[in-house]
């Protein structure tokens, strides 16, 4: 069985996030990245399926910038088995569609019987390009799973998949895509002997000519949705402290919330 | 005829509440856009359903036993061949777990432009389309241009767009599409339904919230929150550490790896306010925090605090709630 994980670079989730001089993408100085943290979970579910069936292949994937390659030592250095960077000046600004039929194309290349994607990255929280990768390819998918067995004879897999307030059992026909949820499973950290046979493990890059790929279709030419700019919220400010005994307290809060929600049909 | 559909999202036999809000903003903006105001619904035995929708001008049934449950080929497929057919200018759905997994499926399919979970959709002087959306978990916004491509494929945050309003003499024309047998080849499978939550209402659709975190102290605590949750009609949340420490499964949680949610109020007890939990939370239009941390983050986003012990105030709260309602 051959499996891939698609993993994007993103600034840790306690980045403090500024907008760049260029108002189309955020300032950079001072950022700490780090690999998706949905993507993990992807990185970790293939690598127990192989520690379960034995003979799976592992790849990881990810679209540039040429920074990402530290990315991808994460993963080797988790356990998968190799690791491409699909890199070139020509793919940036692309959007989740212009992504998509990048990896898209990867595929077309090197069929996989399983592609694990995060069900969404921390930055841009689309949560778009692993379900159009799926429908560029024609394959079925399952978002926002939190939950995978595969069958026996690998032609199969069941997936449980969060919606509101219940999970969806489904059945899905193999070659799949997956979205991954929290509670898929427990990442683990790259061991120190990992880190090591990572060195080794092989880490090729691809531009759009190894692709096979129209450069017309991706890149910021082809994006049907593009960033105008990028502003912060309004920022929240503090509000009211109601002090005194407990009972007063909260007798004030009730009387502040019915009149300014209407709250408990008042 | 450009005009704009609206995809009505429908769960065993109910429609959500977001379609009001649907509604509301379709109807300004076909109104700006001078264009016909349409309504998609998808599922079995939709005539009862499709009757509690007025005031606009067409509504389109796909009804099939077949499509009882949801399935993203089918709907996907559905959605797919009707916007070949009308060609319309916008398509909008509910932000929502259904959205999430046909909008980029039906985006890719067709090559049109796909947004997500939009705060806000303007018109320029020229009638083309500004969106917002909130990116870094919040954290930014960014205004998106959709180019020229039709249709652009839209999801509403919840309870950002005023619901629709009023009365509508409109008798809308009910058109039955017809439901082609192919496109019921799955080869993803719905084996069963299972709930997850015990509360009553769900969290990302909920108009009132009531968490919990870290300073209840344990599992059995959380029902000091869940009576406050039923005397208000609220949903019940939790904080990543409430979490990961077990006391209540991750379907609950809200914040960054957890749910985004955008009530009309939440009301965090115990919860510090760590900056992951913001992202999940910000967004509500009024924010309640009780703690006994007077330095808690979250005194810094809330609208009104009380410092103070979780386990006198918040039972006191349940009782004033109740009195209100008792008394109204």
């Amino acid at each position: 069985m051959n499996i891939l994980v698609c993993l994007k670079q993103v600034p840790s989730s306690e980045s403090k996030i500024k907008v760049g001089k260029d108002p189309t993408g955020i300032d950079t100085s001072d950022l700490t990245y780090v690999v998706n943290p949905y993507d993990e979970y992807g990185v970790e579910e293939a690598i127990r399926i192989k520690e379960r069936l034995g003979s799976v292949d592992i790849t990881v994937l990810s679209v540039g910038p040429a920074t990402a390659a530290e990315t991808l030592r994460v993963a080797l250095a988790m356990g998968v088995d190799r690791a491409v960077l699909l890199y070139d000046p020509l793919f940036s600004n692309s959007d989740s569609l212009g992504i998509a039929r990048i990896i898209a194309a990867y595929v077309h290349m090197t069929p996989f019987d399983l592609i694990f994607f995060g069900k969404q990255a921390i930055d841009d929280d689309m949560g778009a390009v692993g379900i159009m990768v799926a429908e560029l390819l024609r394959l079925p998918h399952g978002a926002v799973v939190n939950r995978l067995e595969i069958s026996p004879d690998q032609k199969s897999m069941i997936a449980h998949r969060q919606i509101e307030g219940a999970d969806e059992i489904l059945e899905i026909l193999l070659p799949a895509v997956i979205t991954c949820q929290k509670g898929l499973n427990e990442p683990r950290y790259p061991s120190l002997p990992g880190i090591m046979k990572a060195k080794s493990k092989p880490l090729a890059e691809i531009n759009h000519e190894g692709l096979k790929l129209d450069p017309k279709t991706v890149g910021l030419s082809a994006a049907l949705v593009k960033i105008v700019k990028l502003f912060p919220p309004k920022t929240r400010t503090t509000g009211k402290i109601i002090e005194g005994p407990p009972a007063e307290a909260v007798k004030e809060l009730v009387q502040h919330l019915s009149e300014a929600t209407g709250l408990a049909g008042a | 005829m450009p005009g704009i559909l609206i995809f009505a999202e429908q769960r065993n036999g109910k429609l959500k509440n977001a379609l009001m809000e649907l509604l509301g903003e379709g109807t300004r903006l076909a109104r700006a856009l001078g264009e016909e105001l349409s309504v998609l619904v998808v599922g079995s035995r939709l005539e009862e359903l499709a009757g509690l929708i007025s005031g606009v001008d067409r509504i389109y049934l796909a009804d099939d036993q077949r499509l009882e449950q949801y399935s993203s080929e089918a709907y996907s497929r559905i959605l797919a061949n009707l916007i070949q057919k009308l060609m319309p200018s916008l398509l909008l759905f509910g932000a929502s777990a259904m959205s999430r997994d046909l909008g980029p499926k039906i985006a890719a399919r067709t090559g049109t432009p796909y947004s997500p979970d939009c705060t806000s959709i303007e018109l320029d002087p020229q009638k083309k389309i500004n969106v917002i959306r909130p990116v870094y978990a919040g954290k930014l916004n960014a205004q998106l241009d959709l180019g020229g491509v039709r249709p652009k494929i839209l999801t509403l945050r919840p309870h950002v767009f005023a619901p629709f309003q009023g009365e509508s003499s409109k008798k809308p024309k009910i058109e039955k599409i017809e439901v082609p047998s192919d496109i019921f080849d799955l080869r993803v499978k719905l084996k069963e339904i299972v709930a997850t939550v015990e509360s009553k209402v769900d969290l990302t659709e909920a108009q009132i919230i009531v968490s919990g975190g870290r300073g209840l102290k344990g599992p059995e605590n959380f029902k000091l929150i869940e009576e406050l949750a039923e005397v208000l009609g609220a949903a019940v949340g939790a904080s990543r550490a409430a979490v990961d420490a077990g006391w209540k499964p991750h379907s609950y949680q809200v914040g960054l790896t957890g749910k985004t949610v955008s009530p009309l109020v939440y009301i965090a007890c115990g919860i510090s306010g760590a900056i992951q939990h913001q992202a999940g939370m910000s967004s509500a239009k009024t924010i309640v925090a009780i703690n006994k941390d007077s330095q808690a983050p979250i005194f810094k986003i809330a609208d009104y605090g009380i410092v103070g012990d979780l386990f006198e105030i918040v039972p006191l709260l349940t009782q004033e709630f109740k009195k209100l309602k008792e008394g109204s």
